[in-house]
């Protein structure tokens, strides 16, 4: 086997990214969107950290700030599940449709 | 398993280690998008980030997979727990869980797949392949100093979009505005 | 492969460091091995101590004075009927006692009971530390809702918030004592013109440099760190859901909080998790405010003759614990239904004198002398568990989350903030 190299850890984070892409596009509930979306930010920040072993440490301080939004996201846009949730009671995305024609 | 004897952070079995770790985070991340039930997709996810951590250790980014550990795993994922746990449905449950846009994933999925391996190839210039092994028992104060120093405005605005989180998740969440 | 083995012996080095598997799983057996013994022996302690102080005597049929009751505890309950709940999420409902095990026991990966005695000395283990220790939180919050049923998830979602608010407490008093390690002075306002060093997040480092500045942190900037050793010392006993936090899982309260609906060997994991939890935290409050494994007062009264009294301590202790037995003897009824338990007890405190005689061995004497404070130290902290739960009154839980946001966060903040500028400023 060949040492382990940046490229290997690149293909895992683009593997991660992809399966990221499909959670968010063939998911009804909203929370699993949710969370396909924090493994598409995790497939960034090992990019991240991957290239830094090689650049630099800027990599891993941009990784921590990633961390740092992703945990506001998620914050925020639970809050407003909750808050959807109590006026019509599904989490369903295909029934969030309040402002459609 | 090759052994090192010599004090200091040197790798151990380092290919066994990484196939391990990146298997069980694509694992993961398998079942993240699979399970029908949203509890069962967070235990994966947060069996995923921490396998993840240890990606970042065998990448001599101790801060950073400590961080995961501590903010992802234990604070981010608990906020999702806590929401599943409300928002959990019996009837949600026997509703159907994929809508029917498996042939849009599908083709995204090539898409991507695509254009990330056009890139690798294109561009093997850019990633040597020689393994460099940076310091990793002052990789905190590195950190630090950088975090401090040279991305303090980011860090305070971090800092700002931190609080600004916090009000809106709170305003979000209240009974009566 | 025997020097592969016995190459470590001569190296002077944790096992992680030296990167030698073999010892670094004896040394895991070992710590595992000790905290299981450990948990079976606090939960003795407990009720007899409880019981004691509430003037009664707690178990006292199954062994002498109840020595054997946790064994009988552990055969009952590895012997009771596996109830899982209809409706319950089978997987879930298996995996939370797991979570929470793995959790408490992972933390001990750092703990340090001597200068090489521990398992690995990462570079950042109080954040590995604090990072473990948070994930019980998720298998608090799986049990309660994989339970089904309304009072394990209202207990478990109460616990679960209890115990990230007090993470944030721990999190700020323990940073004040990382900032405590990056000075250079001696003695408790000791800063000194040097003191651009570089702090450590190392537990075997935080360790030496209170030795290095010749005190405790506990007395450093006093009151500072006092208070801070207060905050951490309030929220661990909420961080494993302990009294007087003990809301959720208080029987008249809750019925049992989010571990309701588990029986037999499942209930008796959880169990398991948290005193080892307990040991956990407490040996993190040693490691950072109380000086680790060194004996007291290390620098000022130092020379040959201190060092042995100071050294015969461990031997004195079994001593006299063997002499606490045998009186037990003494005032044993002179029936011969007793006679089994006489014999017993008088085994016991035989063995204990055994041995402490052992532990005055000087090349004994020498090793034990780092793992005896610490356990000593530890063993403390436990007896203060004890007596907490005995003594307060609990809170109620919206007392508990104002305790943990509106006053021990902005101390803590306080404590951090007056530190960092003592730090630069003296």
């Amino acid at each position: 086997m060949a040492p382990i190299g940046t490229l290997h850890y690149l293909v895992v984070a683009a593997a991660l990214f992809i399966l990221g892409v499909i959670g968010v596009l063939t998911r009804r509930n909203v929370v699993i969107i949710l969370m396909s979306i924090e493994l598409i930010l995790n497939a960034v920040n090992l990019n991240l950290v991957a290239f830094s072993r090689l650049w630099g440490l800027h990599g891993q301080v941009f990784a921590i700030f990633v961390i740092t939004d992703a945990a506001a996201e998620a914050a925020v846009g639970l809050g407003i599940l909750i808050a959807f949730f109590r006026n019509k009671e599904t989490v369903n995305v295909d029934e969030i449709d309040l402002l459609k024609w | 398993m090759q052994q090192a004897v010599q004090p200091g952070m040197q790798p151990v079995a380092t290919t066994f280690f990484f196939y391990l770790l990146s298997g069980f985070t694509l694992l993961s991340g398998v079942f993240v998008i699979t399970r029908k039930s949203p509890v069962h997709s967070a235990l994966a996810l947060i069996f995923g980030l921490l396998s993840q951590a240890g990606l970042y250790l065998m990448l001599y980014a101790p801060f950073v997979a400590g961080v995961q550990i501590i903010l992802y795993a234990g604070g981010i994922m608990v906020l999702f727990l806590f929401v599943i746990m409300l928002v959990n449905l019996e009837r949600s449950q026997r509703e159907e869980q994929f809508n029917g846009q498996w042939v849009v994933g599908l083709l995204a999925a090539i898409a991507l797949g695509g254009l990330f391996m056009t890139v690798y190839v294109k561009g093997k210039s850019l990633f040597p392949y020689r393994i460099a092994q940076p310091v990793e028992n002052t990789n905190t104060q590195q950190i630090g100093l950088m975090l401090y120093g040279q991305y303090m405005f980011a860090f305070e605005i971090a800092s700002l979009l931190l609080l600004v989180a916090i009000i809106g998740a709170v305003v979000m969440a209240k009974k009566r505005i | 492969m025997l020097d592969y083995i016995t190459s470590y012996l001569s190296s002077n080095t944790t096992p992680g460091e030296s990167g030698n598997v073999f010892w670094a799983l004896v040394y895991i057996m070992v710590v595992f091995g000790g905290i299981s013994v450990a948990v079976m022996a606090m939960n003795w302690l407990e009720r007899k101590a409880l019981a004691h102080f509430q003037i009664r005597l707690g178990p006292m049929r199954v062994g002498p004075h109840g020595l054997l009751q946790p064994i009988a505890d552990a055969i009952k309950l590895m012997t009771k009927e596996d109830i899982i709940p209809a409706e319950a999420d089978k997987f879930v409902f298996w995996i939370a006692p797991l979570i929470i095990l793995c959790a408490s026991f992972a933390v001990y990966i750092v703990v340090p009971f001597g200068p090489t005695h521990a398992i690995t000395d990462l570079n950042i283990g109080v954040l590995f530390m604090l990072g473990v220790s948070s994930l019980s939180v998720l298998g608090v919050v799986m049990a309660g809702w994989a339970s089904n049923s309304h009072y394990p998830l209202i207990g478990a979602l109460r616990s679960s918030a209890q115990m990230v608010s007090y993470e944030v407490a721990m999190g700020m008093a323990v940073v004040s004592a990382i900032l405590m390690t990056s000075l250079h002075g001696l003695g408790p306002y000791g800063v000194s013109a040097a003191s651009s060093g570089t702090g450590t997040l190392s537990m075997i480092g935080i360790v030496q440099a209170q030795n290095e500045q010749h005190v405790w942190f506990l007395f450093k900037f006093f009151p500072l760190g006092f208070i801070a050793f207060g905050i951490f010392a309030i929220a661990m006993v909420a961080e494993t859901n302990r009294a007087p936090f003990d809301l959720p899982e208080a029987e008249s309260e809750l019925t049992a909080g989010f571990h309701t609906e588990y029986s037999g060997l499942r209930w008796s994991l959880f169990m398991l998790g948290e005193y080892a939890a307990m040991i956990a935290v407490s040996s993190i409050a040693v490691t950072l405010w109380l000086g680790g494994w060194y004996r007291p007062f290390p620098n000022s009264l130092t020379g040959d003759t201190w060092d042995l009294v100071f050294s015969l301590f461990p031997g004195l202790v079994f001593l006299g614990l063997a002499a606490i037995a045998f009186l037990g003897v003494r005032r044993m009824p002179k029936h011969p239904y007793f006679r089994v338990q006489t014999i017993g007890l008088a085994g016991f405190g035989a063995v204990l004198g055994l041995i402490g005689l052992i532990l005055f061995v000087p090349p004994v004497r020498d090793r034990i002398q780092d793992i005896f404070w610490f356990v000593a130290k530890v063993a403390g902290f436990m007896y203060l568990y004890i007596w907490y739960r005995a003594t307060f009154p609990r809170y109620r839980f919206d007392q508990l989350m104002k305790v943990g946001w509106k006053v021990l966060l902005p101390i803590g903040i306080g404590v951090l903030i007056l530190t960092a500028i003592l730090g630069v400023v003296l």
